[in-house]
């Protein structure tokens, strides 16, 4: 019940925004009858509607993740997040390895075999996107190897 | 004849050794993908588009690889849903029902190699009627106008949504989120940049490969994790496999109906392959009877929905080549796939590019029989795959997609915003807001726009040129007989619950 109410009410405040943000759009000497606004402020009018149906009439709530669930997905998000910054600095087999392997103990606490299945991975996936299938990925940061 | 003229066009595209092995490779890995669980056809072809398109194939074999992909996908979905109970995506859910019970009693194998027949019947039927079907309806199809198209694609939300969510409100939602998202960039028409906030990132808008690997693909990591990965447990052992030739035969006739069902419910634009095995497996039940003991592991219990399913997945094809109007999740991917490849579906591509649709169907007929000679002696090695644990696989599966969508543009910006849809797509189908609607949102969302802008710069304003042709007005009704039709049949149209032990 909460649950969907929460994000109908989100639905709501953010369906207004984007329609308010609509009204913003810059309009060009390019004009057509319809013009560049209204089909978003359809859109956002059309999910504000949703937003207050789901706040009106809600569907029993999920069974959201608690404690140490809840923080092992927190941990993968920032994972993910930090992956996604370093994969250009430091090339591409230590971040995967670290990554892979955080998530992989994420998903089975043991640290050997998840150790192991990043290193795996990292390699493995680097053999087969850069002599296989020949896309252009980067080993290691540059001057790594003098 | 148009059609053997066109055939013979399409096999000699196909039939090259080169496309050949691409089939041949699309189809071993696309049964890998379907059988492990987690992973069905739509997330397995969305991790694997962004890979393809930086390998630099041509438009034709990409998608001969593509499709082949998809077709064993399906055929991979079964596995996991007889050995495992549990579904590689919504469609084999139906397999479960009676494949997962007759897998109890020592019958694996019988009801592997039987929906593996069944399967074939069901997706070489579906190519023989995408065949007849959609030269026809590309005909029909040159005389839509935008207003026909802007009704066309309002037919799609609302069916996908009525047919396949839970909650009118919540799917209406998830196409205007996807819509909304659409929206986001360099307006085409007069070059304003809308919803960008300034960001240099936005201004080409999102790429909707990005928002599919992250919906699809990362939000399934996060649901892994949260179930510790609990949900692979062991299987039950596969015996010998032999061919069960009586209940081939004692199946043929169910095999034949439910494939044409599977077919008709694919071809109908947003309802898709679930729909196609829903309705084969129930009407299967009543033909059947009470004495038929469906859901107690009998062959035609497997049968049934195995053929159905493939035929709507031929089905669903369908629309989405004639049209550009996606019937399903996997279809809207492979709709992906084409926009990737600069291919416009709709009624000028069996004009303008006949090699392209006709190798694909050439390659789909082919694919067809390779994934049946696969199947049928070597599905122990599929079962291993099954083997494979999740903290092996999960990880790969992220780092695949990390990579795709890295080698597309090589910025960090496109990995964020696929770890924010993996977010908001493990949020969503919390909420029970089904996700396929926001893909296809993404996808047509600026199509449909174009559509309605059109429309009124020929009718100078006046709205009410959006009603003014038979066609629309059908498409229309249709739409909102799609949409607000549901809501009463819900209670007569009980799916059935998965069966726990």
């Amino acid at each position: 019940m909460m649950s969907d109410r929460i994000f109908g009410l989100i639905v709501l405040f953010v369906a207004l925004a984007y329609i308010v943000g609509a009204t913003q759009i810059q309009t060009s000497f390019l004009s057509d009858p319809v013009g560049s606004k209204t089909f978003p402020m359809m859109i956002g009018a059309i999910a504000g509607l949703c937003g207050l149906v789901m706040m009106i009439r809600p569907d029993p709530d999920p069974e959201w993740p608690a404690g140490r669930t809840f923080f092992a997905l927190l941990i993968a998000v920032a994972v993910l997040v930090a992956y996604a910054f370093a994969l250009k600095p430091f090339g591409f087999i230590f971040p995967t390895a670290v990554a892979a392997g955080v998530l992989s103990y994420q998903l089975s606490p043991r640290a050997g075999p998840a150790a192991l299945s990043g290193v795996g991975l990292s390699v493995g996936l680097f053999i087969v996107f850069k002599f296989a299938l020949g896309l252009g990925l980067i080993p290691f940061p540059e001057g790594f190897l003098g | 004849m148009d059609i053997i003229d066109n055939l013979i066009l399409g096999f000699s595209v196909a039939l090259t050794p080169f496309t050949l092995f691409l089939a041949v490779v699309g189809c071993f890995l696309g049964t890998i993908i379907g059988a492990l669980p987690g992973l069905g056809p739509s997330n397995g072809v969305a991790i694997l588009i962004p890979i393809t398109f930086s390998l630099g194939l041509d438009a034709t074999s990409a998608l001969v690889l593509m499709t082949s992909v998809y077709y064993g996908a399906m055929y991979g979905g079964r596995i996991s849903s007889i050995l495992l109970n549990i579904p590689g995506d919504e469609p084999a859910l139906m397999t479960t029902l009676d494949g997962y019970p007759m897998a109890k009693q020592g019958r694996a194998g019988e009801a592997l190699v039987l929906s593996g027949v069944a399967s074939f019947v069901g997706a070489f039927l579906a190519t023989l009627g995408l065949i007849l079907l959609a030269p026809v309806l590309a005909e029909v199809a040159y005389s839509f106008g935008p207003a026909e198209y802007f009704a066309l694609y309002l037919l799609a939300f609302c069916t996908l949504g009525g047919m396949s969510s839970n909650n009118q409100a919540k799917s209406a939602l998830a196409a205007c989120l996807g819509l909304g998202i659409s929206m986001i960039g360099v307006d085409n028409s007069s070059g304003m940049e809308r919803f960008t906030g300034g960001n240099l990132h936005l201004m080409d808008g999102i790429d909707f490969l990005v928002a599919i690997v992250g919906l699809f693909a990362i939000a399934e990591v996060f649901f892994f994790i949260e179930s510790h990965g609990k949900s692979s447990s062991i299987g039950i052992k596969l015996e010998k496999v032999v061919i069960p030739w009586k209940s081939i035969m004692e199946t043929k006739w169910v095999m034949l109906r439910s494939s044409l069902l599977g077919f008709v419910a694919g071809v109908l634009p947003g309802a898709g392959a679930s729909l196609g095995s829903f309705m084969a497996y129930m009407s299967e039940k009543a033909i059947a009877g009470e004495k038929g003991g469906f859901g107690t592991g009998v062959p035609k219990g497997v049968a049934a929905p195995e053929a159905g399913n493939n035929a709507a997945a031929g089905g669903a094809l369908v629309p989405m080549l004639t049209l550009g109007v996606p019937g399903s999740g996997t279809t809207a991917v492979l709709l992906a796939l084409l926009m990737t490849l600069n291919i416009t579906p709709g009624p000028t591509l069996f004009a303008e590019r006949p090699e392209v649709v006709w190798g694909l169907i050439a390659s789909l007929l082919i694919a067809n029989v390779v994934l049946l000679l696969m199947n049928v002696p070597m599905v122990k090695i599929f079962v291993r795959v099954l083997q494979v644990p999740p903290w092996i696989l999960l990880p790969g599966v992220t780092m695949v997609s990390f990579v795709g969508i890295y080698s597309l543009s090589g910025s960090y910006f496109d990995l964020l915003l696929m770890v924010g849809f993996g977010i908001l797509g493990y949020a969503l189908r919390k909420l029970d807001i089904p996700t396929v609607p926001v893909i296809l949102g993404i996808l047509l969302g600026s199509n449909m726009e174009d559509a309605l802008r059109r429309a009124m710069v020929i009718a100078d304003g006046e709205f009410t040129y959006l009603f003014s042709s038979p066609i629309a007005i059908g498409l229309w009704i249709a739409a909102i007989v799609g949409f607000v039709a549901p809501m009463f049949l819900r209670n007569i149209l009980k799916k059935p619950q998965r069966i726990t032990d």
